[in-house]
């Protein structure tokens, strides 16, 4: 794949396409400011990799990308989590090869054999003698396969950025682990588990415009009236037979009207991080499974397993490219693979210790809504690739995220609760995008300086 | 009769309690406790149908069109007596809708009982050749 060097931009051009209550088109359009995002927002921020369930085992890898960086999750011999980039120091050859598996105590090039420690050491490189006084043990490549900037194992989820230095893990994300936390907290025994492969999801859009339709709560009852609304109209017409079809029981919340959502209320956090659902959700009403609140109550004690439970976030999205559901234990991977082309990657977990009918669940709701086969998310894609079009329109330039604009003065570094409607949190996100694609950038008087130089 | 639409006679072929299903997985044997593309009861295959007759059903404006080519079946089991029948299908999938056009290969597995002297489909499972691929919208029914 050609990497395109981007236009030279300065810190201001990024931040001039940020204003307040609008975004300018280039974010979602132009190729420098895509190849901009991959070499500073993917690498200042913190991306989610995997889960360490993907790698139980000493030995076991993951391959995956952190922006449009290959890397490998593997579990070193000493048991941590490493997160490598896939790429071997010799001639770049990718060294996992297959999507996941087990290479026992070492990784061994499929090239050369050159051969590194799980923690991608250099472990030995066949007839070393044609190296002697080579200058090789001087060299960066001799190193071994090089680490990620730093990594996070976060309850199971881990977490890599690829800068060496930057925003501290707990800064970064501050309030917003509570999400984490209660989908975790969920399982009787407080461990989640990888449920066999994701649902991969292609769109030929622009990988933000999924990020934001997770806080999108205006959509709904409009875009999934096709599917949402026609599956409430079969069940009228059938004479609303109870129990409801457990499909009625996932895909009718999406009808709900508009004051649902707005009583439902968006939380934000400081960079970028936000939750829809923080009274009720579209997940409130699922029906009770037998045993799981008596499993519930055995771990935690009574009033602490209705606290647990009676938390149902909708959507959290953790800046900047996953979303989960705490109660359905699904985690959504948006995997930008140009400005409009994005992969998405919908995991289900299991609660460990918890009945399987919980897991049924949350793997109807995945291919119900998720798969490139789901009616709702015909809707959603529909959508999206319009988008994509029609901001190719030279009709306006920006995009607009007014709704709930309190003036330019808003603030996002404090925790905020407010009205379930509001576009809040997109603008919380671009505020933190602009501020991290700036954050190694240099500002317009350092280019000038350079030119003078 | 799914080449041509006729969604309608195609659902009054299936008993009331069978399962469409297009597992995600190659060679998967669960369809409850891993993800599957599909695994739908006649309440979501008619929400479905009816869905692709709706007129707010903005991905199907215009509408796909889906042309099944397949081979002649394999019968993998005959039990007269019980009027029970499990036939193995391959078939090449084309779905079209507006510039795109794309092709799966697959095998359709159909259970099939007779009833009441029709036959008619108490299971379909759909295992695509490359199950483990990222696809966009699938809109029809392969
Ligand atoms: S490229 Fe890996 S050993 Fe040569
Ligand atoms: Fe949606």
């Amino acid at each position: 794949m050609y990497k395109q060097q981007p236009r030279q931009m300065a810190a201001e051009d990024i931040e001039d396409l940020v204003q307040g209550y609008q975004v300018h088109r280039d974010v979602y359009i132009s190729r420098d400011v895509y190849e901009l995002e991959m070499r500073h927002l993917f690498t200042n921020s913190w991306v989610f990799v995997g889960h360490e369930s993907q790698t139980p085992n000493k030995g076991d890898y993951y391959a995956t990308q952190i922006g449009d960086q290959p890397v490998i999750q593997v579990r070193h011999s000493d048991g941590e989590v490493k997160v490598l980039h896939n790429r071997c120091p010799h001639k770049g050859v990718k060294i996992a090869i297959d999507r996941e598996g087990n290479t026992g105590k070492f990784f061994r090039c499929p090239y050369h054999a050159w051969s590194f420690k799980t923690d991608g050491c250099l472990l030995a490189i066949p007839l070393k003698k044609g190296y002697e006084n080579t200058g090789l043990d001087e060299t960066e490549n001799v190193k071994g396969i090089k680490p990620v900037g730093d990594v996070r194992n976060y309850r199971g989820f881990i977490f890599a950025r690829l800068a060496d230095e930057g925003i501290s893990f707990e800064d970064f994300f501050q309030g917003s682990l509570s999400s984490i936390d209660n989908m975790v907290d969920r399982s009787p025994e407080g461990r989640l588990e990888i449920a066999g492969p994701p649902l991969r999801y292609m769109h030929q859009c622009n990988w933000k415009m999924l990020v934001e339709n997770q806080t999108d709560t205006c959509h709904p009852m409009v875009a999934h009236e096709s599917s949402a609304g026609t599956a409430v109209k079969i069940w009228e017409s059938l004479g609303n037979p109870e129990p409801r079809p457990p499909a009625m029981e996932i895909i009718a919340p999406f009808m709900s009207p508009y004051e649902f959502f707005e009583d439902m209320g968006i939380r934000t956090w400081p960079n970028g991080h936000g939750h829809t659902g923080v009274h009720h959700s579209i997940h409130s009403d699922y029906s009770a499974v037998p045993g799981y609140f008596e499993a519930m109550c055995e771990a935690y004690g009574e009033d602490r397993a209705k606290a647990i439970m009676d938390e149902n976030r909708h959507n959290t999205v953790y800046f900047p490219s996953i979303m989960i559901k705490g109660p359905i234990q699904q985690l959504r991977n948006f995997i930008p693979l140009g400005p409009d082309k994005t992969l998405v990657e919908s995991y289900i977990y299991r609660l460990v210790g918890a009945p399987d009918h919980l897991l049924a669940r949350t793997a109807m709701y995945n291919r119900m809504i998720n798969a490139p086969t789901s009616i709702v998310g015909h809707d959603d894609l529909e959508m999206y690739e319009r988008a994509q079009e029609g901001l190719h329109s030279e009709g306006l330039e920006w995009v607009n995220v007014q709704r709930l604009y309190p003036g330019a003065e808003e603030d996002f570094s404090e925790e905020a609760v407010e009205n379930g409607t509001t576009e809040r949190q997109m603008r919380n996100q671009f505020h933190a995008w602009a501020k991290f694609m700036t954050a190694t950038m240099p500002r317009r008087t350092e280019l000038q300086g350079e030119a003078g130089q | 009769m799914l080449d041509e639409g006729r969604y309608d006679e195609w659902i009054d072929l299936w008993l009331a309690d069978g399962h469409y299903w297009m597992p995600l997985d190659y060679k998967q044997t669960d369809p409850h406790l891993v993800t599957s593309f599909l695994y739908e009861d006649l309440f979501m295959l008619k929400l479905r149908v009816e869905r692709l007759n709706g007129a707010r059903t903005f991905s199907q404006k215009p509408k796909s069109r889906c042309h099944h080519v397949i081979q002649r079946p394999f019968i993998d089991r005959t039990d007269h007596e019980n009027g029970e029948y499990v036939t193995n299908t391959s078939m090449h999938y084309i779905e079209t809708r507006l510039d795109d056009q794309f092709l799966l290969a697959l095998t359709a597995t159909h259970e099939l009982k007779q009833v009441d002297g029709k036959l008619r489909i108490a299971n379909k499972r759909v295992d695509l050749l490359n199950c483990d691929a990222a696809f966009g919208n699938i809109q029809l029914l392969p």
